[in-house]
């Protein structure tokens, strides 16, 4: 017979795990959408110019994020900051998926046809005119579903703040692990709910792109 | 507001040491890639059967290692088969759950090549009499290589990354193992993990240019 | 001889050729017009085993194209196909392009297989271009190294689908060229064709073809020049 020891409140506390991986992902997401748009903008607009601040975001994609966050920790108690992990965690995911979303916004960027340009400032736009009701509406529409893909993998590197000490759903399901000694059940339900948010944000997302495709 | 000294000269002394697990890091990589990119072969051609069986097993896998987080398959891997009675090691554990996570990425990305090589060149090595694997080796995998290829080394630079995760599962001797011996011993937390991310950085740079050369050696037209 | 019987062929439930009989006789050269969507080139596709057929049959030297213990590969050595997109291998340079069946399907040595891939690249006057990759060709030049490819592997019967479709207005005239050349040598030929004037120059005989049959057939000054049928008179009179 299937029998276990998992309860409901170690369920509840599974639960709240994956809301805080939840509030990570949004917060992460605001910060790296925000900057990451601003230095994609800087990137396609001074191509040459902002090279310097191409090399430092490379800087964030090549370095595991598990060390990004040991370092962040470690600079914060140095420097004397008082801080929450919690806010640690935000603020390192945050640069990590802007490191991404400015790639993703430059390329966008750049595949809105020279001559789709040149026709709006041929009508006497403006630069600001052109980039803003020709380039981005078209560039976002371009970049979204990378977008979107980083949201599910940020979404997923959410795990690795386990490190410094936030409880997300990973290690919340480990504590469980630890107190019932039953891995395989605890591991594979936290497994599924990761897979449902996946697919809970991936099916939005898809709603998004099909409507806006219905307005073209 | 600094009353901290940053001592290098300590961290330095470990370089020998963490260039050794710079290494481990670089071989558990470069196995996982080997075996990830063969199993992801076999997940395509599953894909494509009409066994749905088979075919639901490939598309499994890929959901699961696309869905679901690294760190995560990793875990289960080292704790969850310890339920049947099976224990593997910390390094198995990561090898495993990174080809895991490689298979499932990659086999998408072939997918994906596959069906940008057309149709028609099937057709015309066909048209010349040629058999279907003479077709597939000669005309059909070499178009392939070209479009995956950019996506095979990327996956490298994530498989190196990745490898970072065994210290969560008690790895200690690839790059960020060893990283985290000493910084369990001295607390020189900044020092050690800074020298750990300037290694990563080179080896992931040192990874993409061999990539761009070996491009750019291979695909002349 | 390619002795092509009743044959039948659908893509689902659409019929593309609803019982064509067509004989083409060693060194005879056979034009197929007509507009598009009449099975033409569908009708090619099955000559050579490309696509199967649903009823019918199509025999090529005696031998059954389509039963089921027929060699494809070995049948489709001595038939060779011309296809509106040239499909040239990018990979490959011109003249590995041409040397690679005869070596891998014929068993070449390398020097006989490169002699044959020159003869057949210089007889379409690709000689310069041999180490070029065919990215860096013209329309025109690749569909001429992919003659020159279908050729490498001597084949007995030479099939064009629609050869010159798909190239710039000003690139037909060297690959038709090529064409004519084969067609005074002798090989027996069967051209899909758009290019009405030469199909009359070059054929020994015209077919029209409407609806996925063959609607009218006979000696390219009769078909052409005098169809007796009004469709086909219609369909000149729409191309020319």
């Amino acid at each position: 017979m299937f029998s276990t020891s998992l309860t409901a409140s170690d369920l509840l506390f599974m639960l709240q795990g994956a809301w805080v991986t939840l509030q990570l992902t949004a917060a992460a997401m605001l910060i790296g959408t925000l900057s990451g748009v601003l230095c994609g903008l800087l990137r396609a607009a001074l191509p040459r110019a902002s090279l310097p601040l191409a090399w430092v975001l490379d800087v964030f994609r090549s370095v595991p994020l598990l060390i990004q966050f040991v370092l962040f920790n470690s600079l914060k108690s140095i420097a004397g900051l008082d801080i929450s992990a919690f806010a640690v965690g935000c603020l390192v995911l945050g640069i990590y998926a802007a490191a991404f979303c400015s790639e993703i916004v430059r390329s966008g960027i750049q595949a809105v046809p020279a001559n789709l340009r040149r026709a709006a400032r041929s009508l006497g736009m403006s630069y600001w005119q052109d980039l803003r009701f020709v380039v981005l509406p078209l560039a976002t529409r371009v970049a979204f579903p990378g977008w979107l893909n980083l949201v599910l993998s940020v979404m997923k590197d959410t795990a690795l703040v386990m490190w410094i000490g936030i409880f997300e759903l990973l290690r919340t399901s480990q504590s469980v692990v630890t107190r019932i000694q039953e891995p395989l059940l605890v591991l594979c339900i936290a497994g599924l709910i990761y897979y449902l948010m996946s697919l809970m944000v991936a099916q939005l997302g898809n709603r998004l792109e099909k409507r806006w495709q219905e307005n073209d | 507001m600094f009353d901290y000294s940053f001592h290098w000269r300590i961290a330095f002394k470990a370089l020998p040491d963490m260039l050794n697990g710079a290494w481990v890091t670089l071989e558990t990589a470069a196995l996982s890639m080997l075996l990830g990119t063969l199993i992801a072969l076999l997940l395509t051609l599953l894909r494509q059967q009409q066994n749905p069986l088979l075919r639901g097993f490939a598309e499994t896998w890929v959901s699961i290692a696309r869905n679901t987080p690294s760190l995560f398959q990793i875990y289960i891997l080292y704790f969850g088969l310890g339920a049947f009675g099976l224990h593997v090691s910390s390094w198995l554990a990561l090898l495993a759950g990174i080809t895991f996570n490689n298979a499932g990425y990659l086999a998408e990305n072939f997918r994906g090549g596959l069906k940008a090589v057309p149709d028609t060149q099937m057709r015309a090595a066909r048209s010349l009499g040629m058999n279907a694997f003479q077709a597939y080796r000669l005309i059909i995998v070499p178009q392939l290589l070209r479009i995956v290829f950019h996506p095979l080394s990327n996956q490298m630079v994530w498989a190196v990354l990745m490898t970072s995760l065994g210290v969560i599962v008690g790895l200690n001797n690839d790059l960020t193992g060893v990283t985290q011996d000493y910084n369990v011993k001295t607390f020189r937390t900044f020092e050690y993990f800074a020298l750990a991310a300037v290694l990563y950085y080179l080896i992931a740079k040192t990874i993409v240019l061999s990539a761009r050369l070996m491009a750019w050696r291979l695909f002349r037209y | 001889m390619i002795e092509i019987d009743k044959v039948h062929k659908s893509f689902g439930d659409l019929e593309v050729v609803k019982g064509v009989s067509l004989t083409v006789n060693k060194g005879e050269v056979v034009s197929i017009i007509g507009g598009s969507g009449s099975g033409k080139s569908t009708l090619l596709m099955c000559i050579n085993g490309l696509e199967p057929i649903q009823r019918g049959s199509i025999r090529v030297d005696g031998t059954e194209v389509h039963a089921p213990g027929t060699d494809l590969n070995k049948l489709r050595q001595k038939i060779g196909i011309v296809f509106q997109q040239w499909n040239a291998f990018p990979h490959l340079t011109v003249l590995e392009n041409v040397m690679l069946a005869p070596r891998k399907v014929l068993g070449l040595s390398k020097q006989d297989a490169e002699a044959m891939a020159v003869k057949q690249l210089t007889h379409v006057g690709l000689a310069d271009k041999l180490k070029v990759f065919p990215g860096k060709l013209s329309g025109g030049q690749q569909q001429r190294m992919a003659i020159a490819r279908a050729l490498a592997m001597s084949p007995d019967y030479m099939l064009f689908d629609e050869a010159t479709s798909a190239l710039d207005p000003q690139l037909v005239g060297e690959v038709l060229d090529t064409m004519r050349l084969l067609a005074e040598e002798g090989m027996t030929m069967i051209l899909v064709t758009h290019e009405i004037r030469f199909a009359r120059d070059v054929s020994d005989r015209v077919a029209f073809f409407r609806n996925g049959l063959v609607h009218e057939i006979g000696s390219p000054d009769q078909v052409i020049g005098n169809p007796q049928m009004a469709e086909t008179a219609d369909f000149l009179k729409s191309v020319l």
